[in-house]
């Protein structure tokens, strides 16, 4: 191609990407900024005998929450989503980078901010079976934070707390639901306490780590649902942290996909999940089960292409590059940074010209539209 | 994905299908927890040769304990009450065995050699102090007699038919991806060359990339080794692609059974319906999305009649005096049948579901 359109690189390489600082994510269209992550970096050191490795978790993930919006953050076991998510609760220490609560840089791991920060950002688990004390009643999960955060005293004041938090999650009769212990509920039910024990701190931040993921298919979208609802009443910046790329398409505003650490590709759920960008994020979408396709052939997609070990301890080059079926010299000798491929868009691959030419294209014509203009 | 879809899945036609008997048949099987809870209630499901046959529900529908409980392999308190599960492999007599009434030495030789499982966990399903080829090498020797060089021979094939290296001979689980687990157990269970075999969410813990990698394995084998599936998970979306049937189980009970084709393109049984308008597709146009209202059912105390009536949008007092026996659903396939005795010929045929029916049921009663 003689008009190779020219990629522009979005801050300088990880672990140092400016993420929001080009691209306007399509969440920010729903309210104000609240969480930001940036440059966010976690190694976790191992010793394997005598040896002593650094395994890196997480490399210079950046991204916004936004009010009343929800984000979706995508990928496999061990992409170090979950990790991600965790950070931003305050469970665990950044190596590197910060953590912005309302412009304000803030160290949630810190024993003196850790309950004011609490406070705001609250995080839901993947499994309500483990997240609830089997030996206290729903009354007793929710009723620490009403007093923590909240400041109830009395006894009339508190229970009626307890109640209305109840019918917020709708687990009616409230009265009911109170004196029961974990094990007299069903999956759905406690996900909905461990919902209602997040709302009791009053946040403007739900951290939900896979949060349906261990519930039945057929109350999983009523948990979803609940949680948007949620979302819309009390203006909730959401973090969607999920393996199903699916559901982020349905449930969230924008899109993040993790691979090894690191955000492969951004930008509005229905463009990345129908046009995805990056190689990666490419074989996430077609791998998916497609119950319309009838007569699908299922071939391995990823022919040839084993997993080469763990990606993690790489530090030159794409790390998507052992499995990408488009990698070249330059993807193993040097990690892509975010670039930017239309307005709301950005993907770290080398080799976007080749792997999404159409969506170059499209962002080129709009940007030539703007100059224009 | 249906044969007719699909002929280079198949190895013989649907027609010549229905002919030969089926290398499996289940009928009449019930499994009982103590004395209340009634786990499998009256199931009957048959698999033709060579043939894969989704078993689809959500836990506690009874999907597990029917695959474990035609293999014998179920515990006090489970009590098999009533059926029998006939096996008619090319090794056995023509007019087959019955698991139900082998001796338990019986058993043991049909086990593996005849019907083998894939178990959801492979790390807890393989022993962690055997390396991979003392765990194949244990099937093998368990049914075959093989010389040395025959069973060594045997060993790097069914390595190799799975895709993994054949120096993972010597590697303990434990030092095997999630996905390379996964191969070992498919390995193992094919081993012997068994005719059938139960893959019980054989791919649920994996990633999607993963998942798909062994699915299509598992296709690719099957149109080699020519063995028949039952393949239980509670994912709908994958069934549909990799099922030629489907059965649908709630509350112990199955609900609908038909071809793959039919049940996407006609689903009669409402809890079938809500199954596949729940769960969100990456691909195509974005679809509305509903999911079933209520909690999943509590088997000690079922309602009377259908068990979905609590869940139901369509649910009418006739529901709780029904026989939840199967039934052709009108205007579609012939082997196309559900419990759910609301399904009128209209209804199936303009893919509206059950909800004109029911609608109409409800009104002539009224009037009535």
């Amino acid at each position: 191609m003689s008009t190779r359109p020219q990629l522009e690189a979005i801050g300088t390489p990880p672990p140092a990407t400016a993420g929001d600082a080009e691209v306007i994510p399509a969440a920010a269209a729903r309210g104000p900024l609240v969480l930001e992550a940036r440059a966010l970096t976690k190694d976790f050191k191992l010793s394997e005998g005598l040896r002593r490795t650094v395994l890196s978790a997480v490399r210079g993930v950046s991204f916004g929450l936004y009010r009343s919006a929800v984000v979706a953050l995508v990928g496999e076991s061990g992409s170090g989503k979950s990790t991600v998510a965790r950070m931003l609760a305050g469970q665990e220490r950044p190596t590197a980078g910060q953590i912005l609560l309302d412009g304000n840089d803030v160290q949630p791991y810190q024993h003196s901010q850790f309950r004011q920060y609490k406070g705001s950002v609250q995080m839901i688990f993947q499994d309500p079976f483990a997240s609830l004390n089997s030996v206290h009643t729903v009354a007793y999960a929710l009723r620490r934070p009403v007093i923590l955060h909240q400041r109830a005293k009395n006894r009339e004041e508190i229970h009626a707390e307890l109640v209305r938090l109840c019918e917020r999650v709708r687990l009616t009769p409230a009265e009911q639901f109170l004196a029961k212990y974990p094990h007299e509920l069903s999956g759905g039910q406690r996900q909905r306490v461990a919902i209602a024990r997040a709302l009791a701190a009053r946040p403007r931040v739900l951290l939900a780590d896979e949060p349906v993921s261990m519930l039945d298919v057929s109350i999983r979208l009523e948990v979803l649902d609940l949680i948007d609802e949620l979302r819309s009443q009390f203006e909730l910046a959401v973090l969607y942290v999920t393996h199903d790329i699916a559901s982020a398409r349905y449930f969230a505003d924008d899109t993040l996909v993790m691979y090894a650490g690191e955000l492969v590709e951004r930008g509005p759920s229905e463009d990345v999940t129908q046009q995805p960008a990056h190689p990666y994020t490419q074989l996430l979408v077609a791998s998916a089960p497609d119950p319309d396709d009838l007569a699908s052939e299922l071939r391995p997609l990823t022919a040839g292409v084993r997993r080469a070990g763990s990606a993690l301890s790489t530090t030159v080059g794409c790390r998507f590059a052992p499995r990408c079926p488009l990698a070249e010299d330059r993807c193993r000798a040097q990690s892509p940074p975010l670039l930017r491929v239309n307005a709301q868009r950005a993907a770290a691959c080398w080799r976007l010209d080749v792997a999404a030419p159409d969506l170059l294209h499209q962002g080129f014509e709009e940007k030539e539209e703007a100059i224009t203009t | 994905m249906s044969p007719t879809t699909a002929p280079e899945r198949s190895r013989e036609p649907t027609a010549d299908r229905t002919e030969t008997k089926p290398v499996l048949e289940i009928s009449d099987f019930s499994v009982v927890y103590g004395d209340e809870v009634k786990a499998v209630d009256h199931v009957s499901l048959s698999l033709a040769p060579g043939e894969t046959v989704g078993l689809a529900g959500e836990s506690g529908s009874g999907k597990s304990t029917l695959a474990l409980g035609m293999c014998r392999l179920l515990r006090p308190p489970a009590v098999i009450t009533s059926g029998s599960v006939i096996y008619r492999g090319s090794r056995v007599t023509p007019e087959g065995v019955d698991l139900m009434t082998q001796s338990s030495r019986d058993l043991r030789k049909l086990r593996w050699r005849e019907i083998s499982l894939v178990f959801q966990s492979a790390m807890n399903a393989l022993n962690p102090v055997l390396r991979v080829r003392d765990q194949l090498g244990d099937v093998l020797d368990a049914h075959l007699k093989l010389s040395r060089e025959e069973r060594h021979d045997r060993l790097d094939y069914l390595l190799d038919i799975v895709g993994i290296p054949r120096d993972r001979l010597r590697s303990y689980p434990h030092e095997l991806s999630g996905g390379m687990r996964q191969r070992v157990m498919i390995a193992m269970a094919l081993a012997v060359d068994p005719e059938v075999v139960v893959m019980d969410e054989p791919t649920t813990a994996l990633d999607v990339v993963v998942q798909r990698e062994i699915l299509a394995q598992i296709v690719e084998l099957q149109s080699k080794l020519h063995f028949a599936v039952l393949f239980i998970t509670h994912d709908l979306s994958l069934l549909l692609e990799i099922a030629d049937r489907i059965a649908v189980m709630y509350a112990g009970k199955l609900v609908e059974l038909g071809n793959s084709n039919a049940i996407h393109n006609q689903p009669a049984h409402p809890y079938t319906q809500g199954l596949l308008a729940s769960f969100p597709s990456v691909h195509g146009a974005r679809k509305e999305l509903a999911g079933i209202p209520g909690t999943p059912p509590d088997l000690k105390a079922l309602p009377p009649g259908c068990p979905f009536v609590p869940r139901c949008r369509f649910a009418i007092d006739a529901c709780a005096g029904i026989d939840m026996g199967l039934r052709a659903v009108p205007g579609s396939e012939p082997n196309h049948v559900t419990a759910c005795p609301f399904v009128t010929n209209e209804s199936a045929k303009t893919n509206a579901g059950v909800a004109p029916a029911v609608a109409a049921a409800a009104t002539s009663r009224r009037r009535a």
